[in-house]
C-alpha cells in the first residue's frame, strides 16, 4: 500500500510525456487500433462463415492454432523486421491475438441459432442477406459481444508488453520499474492496467444491456 | 540486419544442448514444467470448486465474477506482483498461470456438469446409483467433452503465456525472445515461436486423443 501511495501520490507521475495521462492515452491508442482492425476482419468473416457454413473447419482450426502464438515473440520479431520506433508493427501481434476469440464466437453464435428460427425467417420471405442481418445477427449478438469482450480485454492487458520494445503505454511503468527495481512503479502500473481492463469489462457489460434485444435476453 | 536470415541452423545445432541453463533443450524443459503445472493445479482445484458451485448455486455468481476479474488481469501484472512475494522462482510464473487456468476451468466444470441431461441423471438414480458413485460413474464422464474443451483452451494459453514470464527472468522458451531482441538476432526468436506453437499443437492433439479414449460412446454413436 505504501507503494501505491508513493506511485499515485507523486505529482511527477501526473504530468509530462511520461505521466499517467499520456501513458494511458498511448495505451488506449494501441489497444483501440488493434481491436478495431481485428473486429473489422473477424466479425464479417465470422458472420459469413456462420451463415454459409463454408470453410468453417479450416477457420476454427486456424483460430485455435493462432491462440498458441506467443505475443511477446511475435512482437519482438515483427518489430525487429519492420524497424524500431513505429507504432504499426506493435499492432500486428495484438491483431493476431484479438482475431481468434472474435472470429470463433461470431461463427459459433451464428451457427448456433435455432434452425427453426432461420427457417421461419426464410418462410416470411426474407432473403439470405436479410436473414443474416435481421434474424441471425441479433440472436447471435450476445456471443458476438462475448468474443469482442474477450478480445478487448486481452488486447488491453497484452498491450503492456509494447513497452518492452521501447514504445509507450502503461507497460512503461512496469517494464522500467522492473529494470530499475522501482517496485512502486511496477505495482502502480500494474494497478492502472488492471483498472483499465476492468473498465473495459464493465463497458461491455453495459453494451450488452443496451445492444441485446430484450427478447433474446429473455430466452437466455 | 536486412541480410540476416530468419533461421541460422548452425546456431540451433550449437545451442540445442550446450549443457548450460540457456541451452534450448533446457529452456524447453523449463517451459513444459511451467506451462503444465498451472493446468494440473488448476484442474485439481477446479473440480471440487466446480462441484461446489453446482451443488450450491449461489456460490457460482460470485465465483464467476471473481474469475472474470482474474482473467482481465494482464499476466505481466500478476507476474510482477508475485515477483515481490516469491522472487525469482518458477512459482512467480506458476501461481499466476494457475489463476488463469482456474478462470477457464471452473466455468468449464460447471457447464460440463450442467450439460448432463436430466434424463441421464434420473436413470442413474433409478438404477440405484448413490450420489457419490453417480457423480464418478455417470455425471463426470458425461461432462468430459465440455471439461476437456476448457482444458484445451487452458493448456494452449498457458503454454503461450509462460513466455511473458521472460520479462521477469522466468520465461522458459520466452527467454529466447529477450535474447534475440537484445542481440538483434532473428534465430532465437524464430526457434522460440516455432517450439511454443509445436508444443501447443502437440498438447492439444494429446487432449483430443484423451477425449476419444475417455468417451468411446461418442464415436460409437457416430459410426452406428
Amino acid at each position: 500500500m505504501n507503494w501505491l501511495a508513493g506511485f499515485f501520490g507523486d505529482p511527477a507521475h501526473w504530468s509530462g510525456p511520461d505521466g499517467i495521462p499520456v501513458r494511458l492515452l498511448e495505451h488506449l491508442e494501441f489497444s483501440a487500433g488493434a481491436f478495431l482492425v481485428a473486429a473489422l476482419i473477424a466479425v464479417p468473416l465470422g458472420l459469413l462463415i456462420g451463415h454459409t457454413g463454408r470453410g468453417a473447419l479450416l477457420v476454427v482450426v486456424a483460430a485455435n492454432a493462432a491462440r498458441a502464438l506467443p505475443t511477446l515473440g511475435l512482437l519482438v520479431l515483427v518489430v525487429l523486421l519492420a524497424g524500431v520506433g513505429t507504432v504499426l508493427p506493435v499492432l500486428i501481434p495484438l491483431i493476431v491475438l484479438a482475431v481468434p476469440p472474435i472470429l470463433v464466437n461470431t461463427y459459433e453464435g451464428v451457427r448456433g441459432v435455432d434452425a427453426d428460427l432461420r427457417d421461419a425467417a426464410y418462410g416470411m420471405g426474407l432473403r439470405g442477406r436479410q436473414v443474416l442481418f435481421q434474424t441471425l445477427t441479433p440472436v447471435a449478438l450476445p456471443l458476438i459481444l462475448l468474443g469482442l469482450r474477450l478480445a478487448a480485454i486481452q488486447v488491453v492487458s497484452t498491450a503492456t508488453v509494447a513497452a518492452f520494445v521501447g514504445l509507450g503505454g502503461l507497460g512503461r511503468f512496469i517494464i522500467d520499474g522492473l529494470a530499475t527495481k522501482t517496485y512502486a512503479d511496477v505495482v502502480g502500473g500494474a494497478v492502472l492496467v488492471a483498472a483499465l481492463a476492468l473498465a473495459v469489462q464493465l463497458g461491455f457489460v453495459l453494451l450488452d444491456r443496451v445492444a441485446v434485444s430484450p427478447g433474446v435476453r429473455q430466452v437466455r | 540486419m536486412t541480410d540476416e536470415p530468419l533461421v541460422r541452423w548452425d546456431w540451433i545445432a550449437r545451442n540445442w544442448a550446450n549443457g548450460g541453463p540457456t541451452a534450448i533443450s533446457a529452456l524447453l524443459e523449463n517451459h513444459v514444467v511451467m506451462a503444465f503445472l498451472p493446468v494440473l493445479f488448476g484442474l485439481v482445484v477446479a473440480l471440487p470448486l466446480g462441484l461446489a458451485c453446482v451443488r450450491w448455486r449461489w456460490l457460482y455468481q460470485p465465483t464467476a465474477a471473481l474469475m472474470n476479474v482474474t482473467y482481465s488481469l494482464p499476466s505481466l501484472v500478476l507476474f510482477s506482483i508475485f515477483l515481490s512475494i516469491t522472487g525469482l522462482t518458477r512459482s512467480t510464473v506458476v501461481i499466476p498461470l494457475t489463476f488463469f487456468a482456474l478462470a477457464v476451468l471452473i466455468p468449464a466444470v460447471v457447464d460440463g456438469l450442467a450439460s448432463v441431461p436430466d434424463a441421464v441423471r434420473q436413470s442413474a438414480v433409478a438404477m440405484g446409483f448413490r450420489p457419490a458413485r453417480r457423480l464418478l460413474r455417470v455425471e463426470l464422464p458425461v461432462a468430459v467433452p465440455v471439461v476437456l474443451a476448457g482444458l484445451r483452451v487452458a493448456t494452449v494459453s498457458s503454454i503461450s503465456l509462460v513466455s511473458v514470464g521472460a520479462l521477469i527472468g522466468q520465461g522458459g522458451l520466452g527467454n529466447l525472445f529477450i535474447d534475440g531482441w537484445q542481440r538483434q538476432f532473428y534465430t532465437p526468436i524464430t526457434v522460440g515461436i516455432v517450439l511454443i506453437v509445436l508444443l501447443a499443437v502437440l498438447a492439444d492433439g494429446l487432449l483430443v486423443l484423451a477425449q476419444r479414449l475417455l468417451t468411446p460412446w461418442s464415436r460409437a454413436r457416430r459410426t452406428a
